[in-house]
């Protein structure tokens, strides 16, 4: 049996409203199991529990009923909370408001100088983790003097430069051009292949999901729809009713088929949509 | 505009000065200022000055960045030495009706003067030769050798700080675009109408930077951030000789200015 990194049972979590008194239940009970080396992409509207559900798994936030268990450690537990935020690493989706340090180098070291990590070996990590994202050139630069991709990347550096198991991404490329998206994508991706780096990655770019191994698709804070993005992405009239884009190749394979085409469901790339085409 | 603000103002180099542990040269203005506030005679006074001047030589910093330095503090400087010029008491060399100048009041007066000017001078030097970087790291291992209780927190701050002073300047740019497209006027119009059209930039400014610091703190935390305790550094501050050598003028400076005081 593949090793699971990340398993919730049952989680709840519910916020006060800060208008009145109404108790407002973000996480109705998802039940979720990450395997070890997956790309696991969550997708969902706005207030569909997300962001609530990526601030369980590194114990920002704890839950009110269920539990979450990362690599066996419970994050209820508060001495477990300092293992689980090493292990689990989070980007979030302001590239402005999660860097610390005036210089790309100081602020990849961070997270190991939290850690207590010795000076020689941080200096290690934090020019192979710099490296690994691509901006050994950068160490130098201020992080305003940089693009947005280049410091979600530095982002990056800085969480794999504490040796994490699980990357998780809490809407990294909503602030980002195309180019900046693309480019988060692509080391996120080499991380996850090459690396066997667990990814969590949560979007609502649909064309991101694609890329994922496998696809949970959150609605009111339940898990709505699970599976490939190939079984996802072909059933285009669910995810609309759930107020979610498909991918635009996806949404025409969809269109083809509903006027009769013979084509093979769970089109998602133009090449492939190509084949199937001019066969 | 407001792009052109330097923080710090931190010129680049590598001289001897330039070349000096951040924690040396705090320690070292601290002893100066010692020695400056002990001299007192024309001694003393020649001595200081040869050691400012000598070392303003030594940093190879433009002299205009010193002088540049020194222009704020002119209202201050003009004030002093008339205070002193004019009201101390003592052998009158000049008088003009009531206002008459004496010989001690003119040697206070400038000895004051040059106080003034040789602090400001010195303690630019400090910034202008240190990285902002490396005098926050600084100033974090001197008030822990000095068992400051908050010696980190202080740190942190200051490298937030200017890790956003930058960010936020480029927020205000936009922000002041915002309005102005809007039709806010922030150049024209008396003080207080200056000062009211500022409140349209600075409620959202501080809007954002509150949830800035929030979102900050969800990250730094997330990263294992926990103060202080068990926390280690990539850089280490390292003394070389060059440091022992400064210690040794510096401390040299000190003793002379202190001897010329109190036993000659």
């Amino acid at each position: 049996m593949v090793r699971k990194v990340i398993e919730i049972k049952n989680l709840i979590h519910r916020y006060n409203s800060s208008q009145d008194e109404t108790v407002i239940e973000a996480l109705k009970g998802v039940d979720l199991h990450v395997a070890k080396g997956e790309f696991l992409a969550v997708i969902g509207h706005n207030g569909s529990g997300k962001s609530t559900l990526a601030k369980h798994l590194n114990a920002l936030l704890l839950p009110h009923e269920g539990s979450v268990t990362i690599n066996g450690l419970d994050t209820r537990k508060k001495e477990n909370t300092w293992a689980i935020r090493q292990q689990v690493g989070m980007v979030f989706q302001n590239p402005d408001n999660q860097l610390v340090a005036a210089t790309v180098e100081e602020d990849t070291a961070f997270g190991p100088e939290n850690l207590g990590v010795e000076p020689v070996e941080i200096r290690r990590l934090v020019d192979d983790s710099l490296e690994r994202v691509g901006l050994s050139s950068f160490h130098k630069r201020a992080p305003h003097l940089l693009s947005g991709g280049q410091k979600q990347r530095v982002a990056i550096a800085g969480i794999i430069a504490m040796r994490p198991n699980v990357l998780v991404l809490d809407e990294p490329t909503a602030m980002l051009d195309p180019t900046g998206r693309k480019e988060v994508m692509a080391t996120v991706s080499a991380l996850n292949k090459e690396e066997g780096l667990t990814v969590v990655h949560i979007t609502h770019f649909m064309e991101e999901a694609v890329f994922a191994d496998r696809v949970l698709v959150m609605s009111e804070g339940l898990v709505a729809m699970e599976g490939t993005p190939r079984e996802i992405f072909s059933r285009v009239e669910e995810i609309k009713k759930l107020r979610l884009d498909v991918p635009q190749i996806a949404e025409l394979n969809g269109c083809l088929r509903k006027e009769g085409l013979l084509l093979p469901s769970g089109i998602l790339t133009l090449e492939e949509m190509v084949v199937a085409l001019c066969q | 505009m407001l792009k052109d603000i330097t923080i710090g103002q931190y010129v680049p180099g590598n001289s001897l000065i330039h070349r000096l542990d951040p924690r040396t040269k705090i320690v070292a203005v601290f002893l100066y200022m010692v020695a400056l506030f002990s001299s007192g005679d024309s001694t003393g006074y020649l001595i200081v000055t040869a050691f400012t001047i000598s070392m303003v030589f030594l940093s190879k910093v433009p002299w205009l960045m010193i002088l540049k330095g020194i222009r704020p503090l002119w209202i201050i400087l003009v004030l002093t030495m008339g205070l002193h010029l004019f009201l101390t008491q003592g052998d009158i060399i000049w008088q003009m009706g009531f206002v008459k100048i004496t010989q001690q009041g003119l040697r206070q007066g400038v000895f004051m003067t040059l106080r003034l000017v040789y602090l400001v001078t010195i303690t630019s030097l400090l910034t202008l030769t240190t990285t902002p970087i490396a005098l926050t790291d600084g100033i974090e291992s001197v008030l822990k050798a000095l068992f400051v209780p908050v010696a980190h927190e202080l740190a942190m701050m200051m490298t937030i700080a200017l890790r956003f002073i930058p960010t936020l300047i480029e927020e205000t740019e936009k922000i002041m675009k915002a309005q102005m497209a809007r039709g806010a006027d922030f150049d024209s119009g008396g003080i207080v109408s200056r000062a009211k059209s500022l409140i349209p930039l600075l409620v959202p400014l501080f809007l954002s930077s509150f949830r800035r610091a929030d979102e900050l703190a969800m990250a730094m935390e997330a990263r294992c951030y926990r103060g202080g305790e068990n926390r280690t550094r990539m850089k280490q501050l390292q003394m070389t000789g060059l440091d022992y050598m400064a210690f040794i003028i510096v401390f040299a400076l000190l003793i002379i200015c202190i001897i010329i005081r109190f036993w000659m």
